[in-house]
C-alpha cells in the first residue's frame, strides 16, 4: 500500500525533486476530478520500498500546475497529456504542444472531465503538424505512414535527411487513441478485466495483472502465494511468445527470411501451449480480481526445448555475418539518454540500465534461477541479445514455477470482485509486462466502481528514445532500428 | 539466313516471355520450400500478372505520361534484350546485331524507365528507390560491360553470338580464369541489377528499405503488370545470358526446328537450375547495409576488370 502526501504547489517541485535525488522514478502521473477540484497524483516508486503517491489540489477554475518537465522529462509528457485531455495547465513547460490530441480536435473540449459528454464533431485533420524543420543544403523530408505498406500499427514518421543519413526523426503517435481510460470509469473491477486485457493485445497478461494489482491493492484483498505463483508463469509465458515472434521479425527486416519462417513455427508452439492454459492462445481469460485461472499447467520440458531451439536460432542468426554487421552499432541510445528518458524494460537494460520491476517490486519469489539480464551497448544487436537471454531465463524461472505450482491442488481460489465488500481508496499496481515496467493505478468510489483508472505501458516512456537512437542511422536502418525497440501503438495511444 | 535469323530473335522473346514469370516463380518455390513454407507455387506470377492486367490502373494525382509509358518503355526495353540474348540460337539479324554494347544500351533504357516511373508521382518513396537504382546502376552497368568485354577478347568480337559460337567450339576456355572472374564479376552484376538478395530484398514490406520495390509502390493495375513483367523479362535475359555463357551447349548454331526444340528445352532446363541455385543462396545470405553495396559491386567490377587485364596478358 502506497502513502499520500498532500502537497502544496509551492512544495510541490522541491518535494519531488528531493525524491528523485534519493533515487525515486516517476512511475505515474494520473489526473481525477473531485467534485471541488482536480487532483494530480505524482506516483514514485524505488526498488525494495514501498510507493510514494504526491497529490496536488488543483481548483476548476484555475486549473494549472507547476510544471516540472525540468526535473524529469516523463513528468513533462505526462503533463502534456494532462493539459490535452483534462485542461490542466503546466505553467512553465518547455515544450508545451499538444501530446494526445492532434490539431483537428476541438478547442476546449478536454474528453477526461465529467462534463465532456460525447465527443462533438471533428473537423477534418488539415492542420499543419508542427515539428522542427532542418535547414541546409541537401536536407530534405520523408514522411513514412500512419499507413504503412505492411501490416503494422498507426504511426507517423517524418524524417529529415542528408543523403541516406538520418538527421532527425520525429514520430506522432496517438492514431489509435481510443479513450480506454474513460471507458473504465463506472464498471466493477470485475467486469473490467476484458478491457484491460485489450489494452494492447499482445499484452494481456501483463496490463491485467497490473490492473488486478491495483484493485486488490485498492480493495485490501490478499491473493494466495499459489495464484501469485501462476500470475509470475503467465507473465513469463507472454514474455516467451513475444520475444521469439520479435527475434524472427529482427532477422526478417534484414532479409534473413528462414529464421523468421521458423521463429514463427516455435512461436506456433508456444502459442498452443498457451491455448492449452488459459483457453486462449494470447492468454486472456488466466487473469481474474483476486484470482487466477489455470486449466492445465504447461510442461516444463517442452519450455527448456523452445529456449533451447531459440539459442540455436540466435546462434544462426548471428553467425550470419551479415545480420550480424546489420545488428551491430545500429541505433545506439546510450546509458546516459536511456537514463535521462526514463526508458524501462529491455531497451532501458540494453543500453546497461539494470531496472526490472520483477526484481525491484517483486509481488512473489521466482526462485534462484531468475536473474535479471544486462547488456552495456545500447544498439540492436544488444537490444537483439537482451531478448535472446530473457527467453532462455524465462523458461527456467517458468519450469521452477510449474513443478511448485503442481505441487500443490486446485487453482483459481480467489474472490470474485464483484460482490466483494464495496469501499472506496486507490490502488497501485506495478508489473514488469514483457515490454517492460507497467503501472496501473485506480480509484474506486464508495459503491465499488471504478471512477478512474490511469494505465501507463513502457512504451509512453520509450517511445522518445526512439529518435535519440537514429541520430546518424541511415534511412534503409530505421525499421530494423524500430523493430529493435518494438513499442507498443495501442499502450501508447491508449 | 536472314529468315531463320528473324525467328531465332522473335522466339528468344517468345519463349522468355513464357518462361520469365516460371523462372520468378520457381526461385520462389525453391526458397519457400527450403524455408519449410508451403509456397505459392511456380504458377502463381502468371497468376498475378493476369489479374494485374485485367485492372484499371489508378494514378496518383499529379502524374504526367511517364507514369503510362515508363512501363511500357521498360517492357519493350526487356523485350528487345530478350530478343538480343543468344539464349536460343546464334544467328543474328545483320542490321541489328546483339552486340555487347548494344545489348548493354537496352538494359539500360529499361533501368531509366523504371526510374522515371519512381520519380513521378513524386512521392518521397518512389524518389528514394529511384535514387538508391541509379546508384546501384552506375556500379552495375559498368561490370556488365568489362566482364562481357573481357569474354570477348579472345574471341576478337563484342558479338555475344559469336562469343557463344567461340565457347562451343572452344569449351576448354569456358574453364579459363579468365572466364571464371568475368562470369563471377557479372553474377554478381545481375544479382544487383535484378534486385536480388544481398543488394535489394523483393520480399520486403518495409518501405523505408525498399529499392526496386519503392519506385513501383505508386503504380497499379496494367501499369504495374508491365513494370512486373519487364522486371522478370529483365532476371530471365540475364540469367539466360549467364546460362549460356556458362554452358552453350543446346544453343543452335544452325536454324532447324529440331534444333530449336532442343535448344528450348535446354533454356529452361538451364534457367531452372540457375533460378534454384540463385535461390538456394539467397536463403542463407541477408540483406547488406547500403552503404555496402558499393563494396560489394566495386569487388565484382574489380573482378571483371582482372578478368579483362589477364585476358590481355594471356593473349600477348
Amino acid at each position: 500500500m502506497s502513502t499520500t502526501y498532500d502537497v502544496s504547489h509551492a512544495d510541490l517541485a522541491p518535494t519531488l525533486g528531493a525524491r528523485l535525488a534519493d533515487g525515486f522514478r516517476v512511475a505515474l502521473v494520473s489526473g481525477a476530478e473531485d467534485d471541488d477540484c482536480f487532483r494530480v497524483v505524482y506516483v514514485l516508486v524505488r526498488a525494495g520500498d514501498p510507493p510514494v503517491e504526491l497529490a496536488l489540489r488543483v481548483p476548476k477554475d484555475e486549473p494549472t500546475i507547476p510544471s516540472l518537465a525540468r526535473l524529469d522529462y516523463g513528468t513533462g509528457r505526462f503533463e502534456r497529456e494532462l493539459r490535452d485531455l483534462y485542461g490542466i495547465t503546466p505553467s512553465g513547460h518547455p515544450l508545451p504542444r499538444r501530446l494526445v490530441r492532434h490539431g483537428h480536435w476541438p478547442r476546449g473540449w478536454y474528453p477526461m472531465r465529467r462534463d465532456a459528454g460525447p465527443p462533438p464533431p471533428f473537423d477534418a485533420d488539415v492542420g499543419a503538424f508542427p515539428f522542427l524543420e532542418v535547414e541546409g543544403e541537401g536536407v530534405y523530408e520523408i514522411p513514412v505512414g500512419p499507413v504503412h505498406a505492411g501490416m503494422i500499427e498507426p504511426g507517423h514518421f517524418r524524417f529529415s535527411v542528408v543523403g541516406e543519413t538520418i538527421l532527425r526523426m520525429k514520430a506522432r503517435l496517438w492514431f489509435v487513441h481510443r479513450g480506454v481510460e474513460k471507458l473504465f470509469e463506472g464498471r466493477r473491477p470485475g467486469d473490467a478485466v476484458e478491457l484491460a486485457e485489450r489494452i494492447s493485445g499482445d499484452t494481456a497478461v501483463g496490463h491485467t495483472t497490473a490492473f488486478a494489482t491495483a484493485v486488490e491493492d485498492a480493495l485490501g484483498i490478499e491473493v494466495t502465494e499459489r495464484d501469485r505463483l501462476a500470475r509470475a508463469l503467465l507473465l513469463e509465458l507472454e514474455r516467451m511468445h513475444n520475444h521469439v515472434a520479435d527475434l524472427g521479425a529482427l532477422a526478417n527486416d534484414v532479409g534473413y527470411g528462414i529464421v523468421n519462417a521458423h521463429a514463427l513455427r516455435i512461436r506456433e508452439s508456444l502459442l498452443r501451449l498457451n491455448k492449452a492454459t488459459t483457453g486462449h492462445r494470447l492468454l486472456r481469460g488466466g487473469v481474474g480480481i483476486g484470482a487466477t485461472r489455470i486449466a492445465a499447467l504447461p510442461d516444463p520440458a517442452t519450455l527448456e526445448a523452445v529456449a533451447a531451439e531459440v539459442i540455436e536460432l540466435a546462434e544462426i542468426t548471428l553467425g550470419n555475418s551479415i545480420v550480424r554487421d546489420r545488428f551491430t552499432g545500429t541505433a545506439v541510445l546510450g546509458a546516459e539518454s536511456a537514463r535521462d528518458l526514463g526508458t524501462l524494460g529491455y531497451v532501458a537494460r540494453a543500453s546497461g540500465i539494470d531496472r526490472d520491476a520483477r526484481r525491484d517490486h517483486p509481488f512473489v519469489d521466482l526462485g534462484d534461477r531468475f536473474q535479471v539480464v544486462v547488456e552495456t551497448g545500447g544498439d540492436v544487436l544488444a537490444r537483439y541479445r537482451v531478448r535472446v537471454r530473457e527467453i532462455a531465463v524465462s523458461a527456467a524461472v517458468a519450469g521452477d514455477l510449474v513443478h511448485r505450482l503442481s505441487t500443490g491442488t486446485g487453482t483459481g481460489t480467489g474472490v470474485d470482485s464483484n460482490t466483494a465488500a464495496p469501499g472506496g481508496g486507490h490502488g497501485l499496481g506495478l508489473v514488469e509486462g514483457w515490454r517492460g515496467a507497467i503501472a496501473h493505478r485506480v480509484e474506486m468510489d464508495p459503491s465499488g466502481r471504478l471512477s478512474r483508472v490511469k494505465i501507463v505501458d513502457p512504451s509512453f516512456f520509450n517511445w522518445p528514445a526512439l529518435p535519440v537512437a537514429l541520430a546518424d542511422t541511415i534511412v534503409p536502418d530505421f525499421p530494423l532500428a524500430n523493430k529493435s525497440f518494438n513499442q507498443s501503438y495501442a499502450g501508447n495511444d491508449l | 539466313m536472314s529468315a531463320g535469323a528473324a525467328v531465332v530473335t522473335v522466339g528468344q522473346a517468345a519463349v522468355l516471355v513464357a518462361l520469365s514469370p516460371l523462372l520468378v516463380g520457381v526461385m520462389r518455390q525453391v526458397r519457400a520450400r527450403l524455408e519449410g513454407r508451403a509456397g505459392a507455387g511456380v504458377l502463381q506470377p502468371w497468376r498475378d500478372l493476369r489479374k494485374l492486367l485485367g485492372k484499371e490502373p489508378l494514378t496518383a494525382d499529379g502524374v504526367s505520361w511517364i507514369s503510362v509509358a515508363g512501363p511500357l518503355v521498360l517492357v519493350a526495353s526487356s523485350l528487345l534484350l530478350c530478343a538480343l540474348t543468344p539464349v536460343l540460337g546464334t544467328a543474328t539479324l545483320d542490321r541489328v546485331p546483339n552486340d555487347l554494347f548494344v545489348v548493354v544500351a537496352a538494359l539500360l533504357i529499361g533501368t531509366v524507365a523504371l526510374a522515371l516511373v519512381g520519380l513521378d508521382a513524386g512521392t518521397a518513396f518512389g524518389g528514394m528507390g529511384s535514387s538508391r537504382h541509379m546508384t546501384i546502376a552506375a556500379l552495375v552497368e559498368p561490370t556488365v560491360l568489362v566482364s562481357v568485354y573481357a569474354l570477348s577478347i579472345p574471341v576478337g568480337s563484342s558479338v555475344l553470338s559469336q562469343i557463344v559460337e567461340a565457347r562451343l567450339d572452344h569449351p576448354a576456355t569456358i574453364w579459363s580464369p579468365v572466364s571464371l572472374l568475368a562470369l563471377l564479376g557479372l553474377a554478381i552484376a545481375i544479382v544487383a541489377e535484378t534486385a536480388r538478395l544481398p543488394i535489394d530484398n523483393p520480399s520486403t514490406h518495409l518501405e523505408v528499405t525498399m529499392v526496386h520495390e519503392a519506385m513501383v509502390l505508386e503504380s497499379s493495375g496494367r501499369d504495374l503488370a508491365w513494370l512486373e513483367l519487364g522486371s522478370w523479362l529483365r532476371l530471365g535475359a540475364l540469367l539466360g545470358l549467364l546460362a549460356t555463357l556458362l554452358a552453350p551447349w543446346g544453343v543452335a548454331t544452325e536454324v532447324t526446328a529440331l534444333g530449336l526444340a532442343v535448344a528450348v528445352g535446354a533454356l529452361a532446363l538451364k534457367l531452372a537450375l540457375i533460378g534454384s541455385l540463385l535461390a538456394t543462396v539467397e536463403v542463407f545470405l541477408a540483406k547488406v547495409r547500403l552503404f555496402r553495396v558499393p563494396e560489394l559491386l566495386a569487388g565484382s567490377f574489380v573482378l571483371a576488370f582482372l578478368a579483362v587485364t589477364a585476358s590481355y596478358l594471356v593473349a600477348s
